[in-house]
């Protein structure tokens, strides 16, 4: 059986993308900080999909050991490992943030630093092999700094380009990279704030995102029509952006 | 965040915490942020028992992981959000269904231990705790304890149908019973009025499983009570038409292949995306209702009828609650003992009758004996339920059949309720003082509650 990485399994998307490519029989390994919650996750799936799981401890914010434990993760899976999907990320409090640099700085290191330091080595693991796929989860928020929540969008929107960087690094070797961009998905992010529209069900986003890994999408919205409504956002003059509360 | 039971009435503001993890709920708790919590499911308990106003709420919904299975004893280890739905979803294809269930699939193991929920096989199972093997509780001081009939025992039973206010349920070890086929044997019986319905459930229920009626609850007179018996027995596989039995290797993964005695017979499902007038269901279009319903229904021995329409009819309908409108309604349900269970309902569907008020589904079956839970509702004898539209005066009408209830040895189903008075409730739950002693000890500083935990001094 085919197996997969999903890096920050626990919770939301991740957990969704977890349940979604086990219902696809691939066997998994499920990273992240907290072991016991994993462990438990693992259980889970197994029983509902008997697939093989197992999980693995992965902090993305602690660098120096970021080689040593991804390949404890990968190493016992050896070639059937088919792809990697990231799903880390951390939108903190942005309020808070600007004062406090120590959140601001877990922001950029969890959602920038962090996550393509733990693509970078995952690269080096594929693309000698010519096959495989490395996904990874930023965000629309990426597309245009708000004041809101500029700094998520900061590194979101530089893992974007990094992923872009290394989809064209890895073009030759045949390893694809898909890009993801969730709009407002019923996780801990957004639940709770004041009712926001076109709120998506981290299950709905998790088919979209296998749909897009099995067809080798480069660049994907999820739901599709945050396409749209980015474009628009985008479209706006930067001399009346700035003017607009969002 | 405004929040509200199944039956929209009442609704409340509440702060709503969704742990993703074990720790959280504890962290949670810890954190002092709130005055009081109560743990919540999928919402399924119809009045104020899963609400707290401007205070707490742990939505546990995400917590609904399985832990373990025990393939040689039938054992599910599962986390307290794991809803019957999921259990059925995942096991029923390898030949095991919930030892007991409620009309609806869409609860939570936690809700299923805290209402200590009953089904259609009451007479025969008595009601889910029986099934419960032990469970972890999240106590208000932060420890955890392992709780079964054994250990802590006296915590154990207050928890069971203790509805959240002895601590949070984090998982549970629930027997499932092994069935043959996802199929029911059904016999229908017409009954002409409550004496006859009675009369046949007394006299055979014992060889039925399940056993359930639906009763007119707007026919007066002669018809008074006139139900349709819906009473089956699980399929042996063997006994399934050839088309059922048959099994389909091309249809699944190879290795198991998929039985189609225990595949999921689908339904189409209907989703209600609006509300109904308010008005919509009253006494005309239910008179209707029930008098057709009641006349497409015959004696009919043995028919074949897949377990969602047996067990969960109204569960093809996404969020059926909007029928009632707006204003929502409200679910009636009482037990009455054996010996005055007959007059009882007699006098209580002759009020109803009389009130110009319409129950659109009314539902009667017999209880065995009680079990061990402190403030679980069943007592040996008979059950009613009947949904009713939220409408002016319902409040004091409520009342009045309270005491009718009370009148016959009779009480109310907390996870039902949205009207009782602290009074009757007493009066109704004999074993309050001892539940109150054991949740004074784990609870001295009020660390759960709910709004019907207030509103009936549940604990004082």
């Amino acid at each position: 059986m085919p197996s997969v990485l999903i890096l920050g399994a626990n919770a939301g998307i991740g957990r969704a993308l977890a349940a979604e490519f086990a219902s696809h029989h691939y066997d998994l390994i499920l990273a992240g900080r907290d072991l016991e919650e994993l462990q438990s996750l693992a259980a889970d799936l197994n029983l509902r999909y008997h697939v093989s799981t197992r999980a693995a401890k992965v902090d993305v914010l602690n660098f120096e050991a970021m080689e040593s434990a991804l390949a404890a993760c990968i190493a016992p899976g050896g070639d059937a490992l088919e792809g990697v999907i990231l799903c880390t990320g951390y939108l903190g409090d942005p309020e808070a943030a600007r004062t406090d640099l120590n959140e601001a700085r877990r922001i950029l290191d969890t959602n920038l630093t962090g996550s393509a330091l733990a693509l970078q080595v995952l690269a080096n693991h594929f693309e000698p092999r010519r096959k495989g796929f490395i996904c990874a989860l930023s965000s629309v928020a990426g597309d245009r700094g708000r004041q809101s929540n500029y700094l998520y969008g900061a590194a979101k929107g530089g893992l974007s380009t990094y992923l872009e960087g290394l989809r064209n690094r890895l073009y030759p070797s045949g390893v694809h990279v898909v890009t993801v961009k969730p709009g407002f998905v019923d996780t801990r992010m957004v639940f709770g704030k004041a009712k926001l529209p076109l709120v998506a069900q981290p299950e709905a986003v998790a088919r979209d995102i296998y749909r897009a890994v099995k067809s080798r999408k480069n660049v994907v919205y999820v739901p599709w029509f945050w396409r749209w409504i980015m474009l628009m956002v985008c479209s706006i003059p930067e001399g009346l952006f700035k003017k607009l509360k969002m | 965040m405004s929040l509200s039971g199944w039956g929209r009435y009442p609704v409340e503001s509440c702060h709503v915490f969704r742990p993703e993890k074990r720790s959280e709920v504890a962290a949670t708790l810890a954190s002092g942020l709130q005055s009081s919590y109560i743990a919540r499911g999928l919402g399924r308990s119809y009045g104020d028992a899963a609400l707290n106003e401007n205070a707490g709420v742990m939505w546990q919904v995400l917590l609904n992981r399985f832990l373990s299975f025990d393939h040689s004893t039938g054992v599910l280890e599962c986390e307290s959000g794991a809803s019957l739905a999921e259990i059925i979803e995942y096991f029923l294809p390898r030949g095991w269904f919930l030892p007991v269930t409620p009309g609806t699939k869409f609860v939570t193991m936690g809700g299923a231990i805290a209402a200590d929920i009953h089904g259609k096989n009451h007479h025969k199972e008595g009601s889910f705790s029986n099934f419960i093997l032990d469970f972890r509780l999240l106590t208000p001081s932060g420890e955890v304890l392992l709780c079964s009939p054994d250990a802590h025992a006296d915590i154990f039973w207050a928890t069971v149908g203790g509805m959240g206010l002895t601590g949070i349920i984090l998982n549970a070890r629930l027997r499932l019973r092994q069935v043959d086929s996802a199929y029911v044997f059904v016999d229908f019986h017409k009954a002409p009025n409550l004496e006859d319905a009675l009369e046949t459930m007394d006299a055979s229920d014992e060889r039925y499983d399940y056993s359930v009626a639906w009763i007119d609850g707007i026919a007066t007179g002669k018809t008074m009570g006139r139900s349709i018996l819906m009473r089956g027995n699980h399929a042996p596989a063997a006994e399934l038409p050839a088309r059922l039995r048959k099994s389909h290797p091309a249809n699944g993964n190879s290795q198991s292949g998929v039985r189609n005695d225990l595949s999921i017979p689908t339904h189409p499902r209907w989703n209600l995306f609006m509300d109904f007038p308010s008005g919509a269901l009253n006494r005309l279009t239910v008179k209707a209702f029930n008098t057709a319903y009641y006349a497409v229904h015959h004696t009919v021995p043995r028919e074949l009828v897949g377990f969602e329409k047996f067990f969960y009819p109204l569960d093809a309908i996404n969020q059926w609650n909007r029928m009632y409108g707006k204003r929502g309604f409200v679910q009636y349900q009482i037990a009455l003992p054996q010996a005055s269970g007959r007059a009882g309902l007699r006098t209580i569907l002759d009020r109803l009758a009389r009130s110009g008020r319409a129950s659109f589904l009314a539902v009667l079956k017999r209880f065995g004996d009680a079990g061990g839970g402190l403030l679980s509702f069943p007592m040996r004898g008979y059950t009613l339920a009947l949904d009713i539209p939220a409408a002016r005066g319902l409040v004091p009408f409520l009342h009045e059949l309270d005491r009718m209830t009370l009148d016959h040895g009779g009480r109310i189903y907390l996870a039902k309720d949205a009207a009782l008075q602290a009074g009757d409730f007493a009066a109704m739950y004999p074993r309050l003082e001892s539940f109150r002693a054991i949740q004074r000890k784990l609870d001295p500083n009020r660390v759960f509650s709910s709004s019907m935990a207030r509103r009936l001094r549940i604990v004082d």
